[in-house]
């Protein structure tokens, strides 16, 4: 592999607070190439700041800074705001957790799915609608001439996620970001997105960043896992290897993952170390 | 492949037939409870009018016969207004006559107070309806930007200026807005509607000066009288903008932070797109009641710019009526207003369900 997809070195986000800034993430590196890397943590340790951060979204008055913020050869720090605007969307994609939250409710599947195609591609209406349509189906929407026609508020948690997969990869991005695409579904209609999902990144040789606070499921997903804790990597290992974790912390979650068929009281309490953080 | 399992199937019905029809009895029920609720609402600004008339400490055969006539005379008049009966054939006959269309008879004029109202009302419609369109045009933006800038120098200069027409008295903004535009500045006219040159040569036929003008052909009288309306249109259409700016601002600072308009941006949507496209369609329904609220408030007659401007308006006409203990003109407005406020409420109602389709 000659120049990865994506290359961060040294990303930091912080917002002011009361006692000056407060670093929310603390000088991460990692890469990314047309592969799928699972990014694991608690709540708060900083994952969704990275993700955010990488596609300039991080809403004032938060600070970001880098050392290397590099897509495919191009240092996204130097770039002006509107070209960092034309990079969303069109080369790095997001799909957000939670479908019923993340579609405009007033707007229709339809018209929510053409305006990417419009925007992207410059259709006539017709045009950006059958390909609203085709996308539906690529993401194995059942009858998709009827649900261009609803709203967001019209179908289940499943199928809007479906429908956001499907908008967010219109236009053909290279990198897409799935910050926990499932947690807000059922267990039952997960394995079915993250199928889709896998399908359509594999048939298009993209990268791929699943963000995710489910062990298992990264592990059986991604090809490769950073493990995130206070803003820090504290390990990055193959996938398939997550079991035999070094780090103390990665332990740590793993003894917490409920087994099926397992008894037992009280979930261990996870270990935290402050010096994990520091250097 | 995978397929969609059940649980992630649609929601509602499959079929196309039974779902057409759920949808016309929908609609159906909707029409009859809101005719239901308007009947029941209207029934309610009857009841209270008609107490309020009761229960005020005016004699009603005062302004009819005077203060010297005899006692047969005051007898004969109370049985001609009815007074004689008990409380509730009073009401009934109240409410016969209003569904009539007959509120009875100015004291002042000597008119019926529908006439009345149907020559004062036009100036206050045209009046508000320009004030509003001031304060939706200018309002709507200002509270975007101010939005869209939170916390930079452009929110504190509008939120200042919002500031000002919410606690700067509307009077005195009309004087001095006469002082130095009119007097000073010449460059709007003075106090009244048109200029006296004017004001027997155009047939009033909607009574809304600017529409009327037109309707004659005579353009030197459309901006004679455009430059009349312009001043105390502003003047409303401040205080109007100073509210639709600040709802505007709230309504818009609660939506942003909302994953949709990330979503919108993550697809690469230019910021413009994203702000009057995807957030203020989403708060389009919350808005439509500032609009109507603050356009139903100037519909009442705003009664100290009326006074200011000479303008005569609603507000003019049932502050002389008050003056002047006529009861039945005062009575007969309130529910001529009352009756604006149920129809604006309506009409934002309808306009819900065509922007929002979680209420259709």
């Amino acid at each position: 592999m000659s120049t990865p997809l994506l290359e961060v070195r040294g990303l930091r986000v912080a917002f002011p607070g009361q006692e000056g800034l407060r670093e929310v993430v603390r000088g991460i590196s990692f890469t990314v190439g047309c592969e799928k890397v699972g990014i694991v943590g608690e709540s708060g340790s900083g994952k969704s700041m990275t993700a955010r951060a990488i596609l300039d979204l991080i809403p004032p008055p938060g600070r970001v800074s880098a050392d290397r913020l590099t897509f495919a050869g191009q240092d996204l720090t130097r770039l002006k705001p509107g070209e960092r605007t034309r990079l969303r969307g069109r080369r790095i994609a997001m799909v957000l957790q939670d479908p019923r939250h993340a579609l405009n409710p007033v707007m229709t599947i339809g018209a929510q799915l053409a305006e990417t195609f419009r925007l992207h591609h410059r259709l006539s209406r017709g045009e950006a609608r059958r390909r609203s349509i085709e996308a539906l189906d690529a993401v194995h929407i059942r009858d998709p001439e009827r649900v261009v026609r609803l709203y967001p508020h019209e179908i289940s948690g499943g199928m809007g996620q479906r429908a956001m997969i499907a908008m967010m990869l219109a236009p053909g991005p290279e990198l897409l970001l799935a910050d926990e695409p499932t947690s807000a579904l059922d267990a039952t209609v997960e394995a079915g997105i993250l199928e889709t999902l896998d399908e359509l990144v594999t048939a298009r040789g993209m990268g791929l960043v699943l963000v995710s606070h489910d062990l298992d499921l990264v592990a059986a997903f991604c090809d490769r896992v950073l493990v995130f804790y206070a803003g820090r990597i504290v390990e990055e290992l193959p996938a398939r290897d997550l079991a035999q974790a070094r780090h103390p912390y990665t332990q740590g979650l793993l003894a917490c993952v409920p087994r099926l068929g397992e008894r037992r009281r009280e979930l261990p309490v996870l270990r935290r170390d402050p010096s994990w953080a520091a250097s | 492949m995978a397929v969609a399992s059940e649980q992630d199937g649609l929601a509602g019905l499959t079929e196309e037939e039974p779902r057409a029809h759920g949808a016309l009895r929908r609609l159906l029920g909707r029409v009859l409870s809101v005719i239901v609720s308007v009947v029941l609402t209207v029934f309610g600004l009857l009841v209270v009018t008609f107490f309020i008339g009761r229960v005020v400490p005016v004699d009603p055969l005062l302004a009819v016969v005077g203060d010297r006539a005899p006692e047969h005379v005051r007898v004969q008049a109370a049985v001609e207004l009815g007074l004689d009966l008990p409380l509730w054939r009073q009401f009934l006959r109240y409410l016969s006559e209003i569904l009539q269309g007959d509120f009875g008879n100015s004291v002042l004029s000597g008119q019926p107070v529908l006439t009345d109202i149907a020559r004062f009302f036009p100036a206050t419609l045209e009046l508000a309806t320009v004030a509003t369109l001031i304060g939706v045009c200018l309002g709507v933006p200002l509270g975007v930007l101010a939005a869209t800038r939170h916390g930079r120098w452009q929110d504190q200069v509008i939120r200042v200026v919002a500031l000002a027409g919410y606690s700067v008295p509307v009077f005195w903004l009309g004087l001095v807005g006469l002082l130095v535009f009119y007097a000073e500045l010449g460059w709007v006219a003075g106090p009244g509607r048109i200029d006296v040159v004017y004001e027997y040569s155009i047939e009033p036929v909607t009574g809304l000066m600017l529409v009327d003008t037109l309707l004659a052909g005579d353009h030197a009288a459309f901006l004679d009288a455009f430059w009349h309306l312009i001043l105390p249109a502003s003047v409303l259409g401040y205080l109007s903008l100073a509210y639709i700016t600040r709802m505007t601002r709230s309504l818009m600072l609660a939506e942003l932070g909302q994953e949709y308009v990330i979503a919108a941006r993550v697809k690469g949507l230019p910021e413009r797109l994203v702000i009057w496209r995807h957030v203020l369609g989403n708060i389009m329904v919350p808005l439509i009641t500032t609009v109507a609220l603050s356009y139903a408030y100037l519909l009442e007659g705003a009664v100290l710019t009326e006074t200011v401007f000479a303008w005569p308006g609603l507000g003019l006409y049932i502050t002389q009526s008050l003056f002047s203990a006529d009861l039945t003109a005062v009575l007969g407005a309130t529910i001529v207003i009352g009756l604006v406020f149920i129809g604006l409420n309506l009409l934002s109602d309808l306009l819900y369900t065509l922007v929002d389709p979680r209420a259709r």
